[in-house]
């Protein structure tokens, strides 16, 4: 840790604290937090503790004392809310499933397959590639000389899906999968990473061109037609992403992505207009070619309608947050297994129910924090590359969380992407987790202070007395 | 489980969770307005010998326009190099910024600017930086569609 950087006038002008403390306190409350959740949801559902509590205590709090350690030996200055944040959203996960478990158990007790237990080993291989991405990344900069290795890589992780046979890749009518040997993975969560790099790097080589030549037409800044190629070129992209793996999605994901962040780096409103425009065309079309998104929009609009069919899910998740209430039914109190698939995609519904909608919106303030610090990252780093990185992969949280939750509580037509480090999913927890660690080290490129001899002194540059004229 | 207990797991745990949700607030609240030196800290200057209060110079170099507005520098002893290299204090990616365009270096608490011979210049206010020239806070200077000034 560099010394403490003085000012001329012989007093100590910024010390730029590490806040290493900070965020080992509040990981500290985070674990307290997620045990106590456990211990909440053992002693309602079934009475008793369950043996295995003390070593799934020691295994969690195991796994944020690397992580963290991790962070204050290679990335010392990282921002001191990003893994706590996480660290109380995984736990909450792992809680809420393991009490899905239960709720399967009771009902059926010849089940003993728990979900609960592979979610935590998930989340080990999450935290191990977290740190290895820390020790092998030590500049984001990095990063972007291979931004067009990553933007192959991320098309043939979303392309795979698609080519392989329907009895590999597809699972409920969607074809995002690969599964081999009992696992399944979704190569899209990863591909969403590699996709974010390239664009931060595409867009700060090619921004000039985009912001600055355009006409005025009727008050917007209008692009021109030439420099609409990378939009489109994105627009289809997510639209065959649509069509071939039957994915609303990642599809509405990517292109969300992708507008934002053209209109970050070229401060265009009319970019957010353009893309408002295609993704308003792109939906008419999907809603009058394909008959899932249709089925989608129709429960939407009247789940009650289809209560015996496709919009059973979301009417029972309906009742399961009515049911929650303010203060929900506390944690083992309602019938959250009521909902189909309430471990993944409807896991919030689940969350609404036992902690209300006060519980709710404390795990959306949670993400708010989490998202806020990638913003405030993105304003405070120096460069343009981690500037538009941090705001790019703040933002995909924001919006996965913006559409996941507005599936299911019925504000918007149902998606098929998961609740960020809450959700039961393998595939979307290691790759969240690879994003925070880069945002991680973004922040801490953005808060350490400026390295006293950071500016090698060049002959040229070398003091000279200059005599003015 | 009486229902006591239940009830005291059920608020116990909201309230726990808003605890959480307060402790990081306070750091958010920190990180925004606490300290004044830096933009980060509250903590006070380890060697706290605050010489005349009212002479303070700039603290922090601010830019206000550009690609990369918003951005601060928190300003020590050391000479603020600005331009496209990598190795810059400030790294531009402007097209009408040279690779080292400009410095600004801190002489007996005061700011100077130079520019280091680039394409397009460094202008201060209207004025096109010739030789070094002493930056007022507040005052912009140029470097493309870049604009930076001074803040105390």
């Amino acid at each position: 840790m560099p010394g403490p950087v003085t000012d001329p006038r012989g007093q100590v002008a910024t010390d730029t604290p590490t806040r290493r403390g900070t965020e080992a306190a509040l990981l500290g409350f985070a674990v307290l937090i997620t045990v106590v959740a456990q211990i909440i949801v053992d002693l309602t559902v079934t009475g008793h503790l369950r043996p295995e509590m003390a070593g799934f205590s020691v295994w969690i709090t195991a796994l944020w004392v690397v992580a963290h350690l991790v962070v204050r030996r290679w990335a010392s200055y990282a921002d001191p809310l990003l893994l706590p944040a996480v660290a109380l959203l995984v736990g909450l996960g792992l809680t809420v499933i393991h009490r899905l478990d239960l709720a399967a158990e009771q009902v059926n007790s010849t089940v003993t397959r728990e979900d609960a237990p592979v979610q935590l080993i998930w989340a080990t291989l999450g935290v191990a590639l977290f740190v290895a991405l820390l020790v092998v990344v030590r500049d984001h900069r990095a990063l972007s000389r291979f931004a067009y290795t990553l933007a192959l890589l991320g098309i043939v992780l979303l392309a795979l899906p698609a080519v392989l046979p329907a009895s590999i890749s597809e699972v409920n009518g969607a074809k995002i999968w690969i599964r081999v040997a009992g696992f399944s993975i979704q190569p899209g969560e990863f591909a969403k990473i590699c996709l974010v790099v390239f664009f931060a790097a595409y867009l700060v080589d090619k921004r000039d061109v985009l912001a600055l030549a355009s006409k005025r037409v009727a008050g917007l800044e209008l692009p021109r037609g030439r420099d609409l190629g990378p939009v489109l070129l994105a627009w289809i992209l997510s639209i065959l992403v649509l069509v071939f793996e039957r994915d609303l999605g990642s599809s509405l994901l990517l292109f969300g992505i992708f507008v934002v962040m053209l209109y970050i780096a070229t401060e265009r409103a009319s970019w957010l207009f353009i893309g408002l425009l295609l993704f308003a065309g792109g939906a008419l079309i999907a809603y009058q070619a394909f008959g899932h998104v249709r089925a989608r929009v129709d429960t939407w609009l009247d789940p009650f309608a289809y209560i015996d069919g496709a919009g059973y899910q979301l009417v029972q998740s309906l009742f399961g947050l009515g049911t929650g209430g303010l203060f929900g039914a506390g944690l083992g109190g309602g019938r959250p297994d009521q909902v189909p698939v309430a471990k993944s995609d409807f896991i919030a519904s689940a969350v609404g129910e036992e902690l209300g909608l006060f519980g709710l919106v404390a795990v959306i303030v949670v993400y708010l924090v989490l998202v806020e610090r990638g913003l405030r990252t993105s304003l405070v780093v120096r460069d343009a590359v981690g500037k538009l990185l941090a705001a790019g992969l703040a933002f995909a949280i924001a919006w996965q969380v913006f559409v996941v939750l507005g599936g299911v509580t019925g504000l918007l037509p149902l998606t098929g992407l998961t609740t960020p480090f809450l959700a039961y999913g393998g595939s979307s927890l290691v790759a969240n987790f690879v994003l925070v660690a880069l945002l991680v080290r973004i922040s801490d490129a953005a808060r350490r202070p400026v390295a006293p001899h950071a500016t090698p002194v060049r002959l040229g540059d070398a003091p000279t007395e200059v005599v003015m004229p | 489980m009486s229902e006591l207990v239940l009830q005291i797991f059920r608020f116990g745990f909201l309230l726990l969770l808003w605890l959480f949700i307060f402790a990081a607030f306070r750091v958010v609240r920190a990180d925004l307005f606490g300290g004044r030196p830096g933009r980060v800290a509250s903590v006070p200057p380890r060697t706290a010998t605050p010489k005349k209060r009212g002479q303070r110079g700039p603290r922090t170099l601010v830019v206000t326009a550009g690609p990369l507005s918003g951005t601060k520098i928190t300003l020590g002893d050391q000479p603020i190099l600005i331009g496209r290299a990598d190795d810059s204090t400030l790294v531009l990616t402007d097209d009408f910024a040279s690779s080292r365009h400009a410095r600004l270096t801190n002489r007996g608490g005061q700011w100077y600017v130079e520019d280091l011979g680039s394409t397009n210049g460094t202008y201060l206010d209207q004025q096109r930086v010739q030789g070094p020239l002493l930056v007022a806070p507040g005052q912009p200077i140029r470097i493309g569609q870049t604009a930076l000034e001074l803040r105390s």
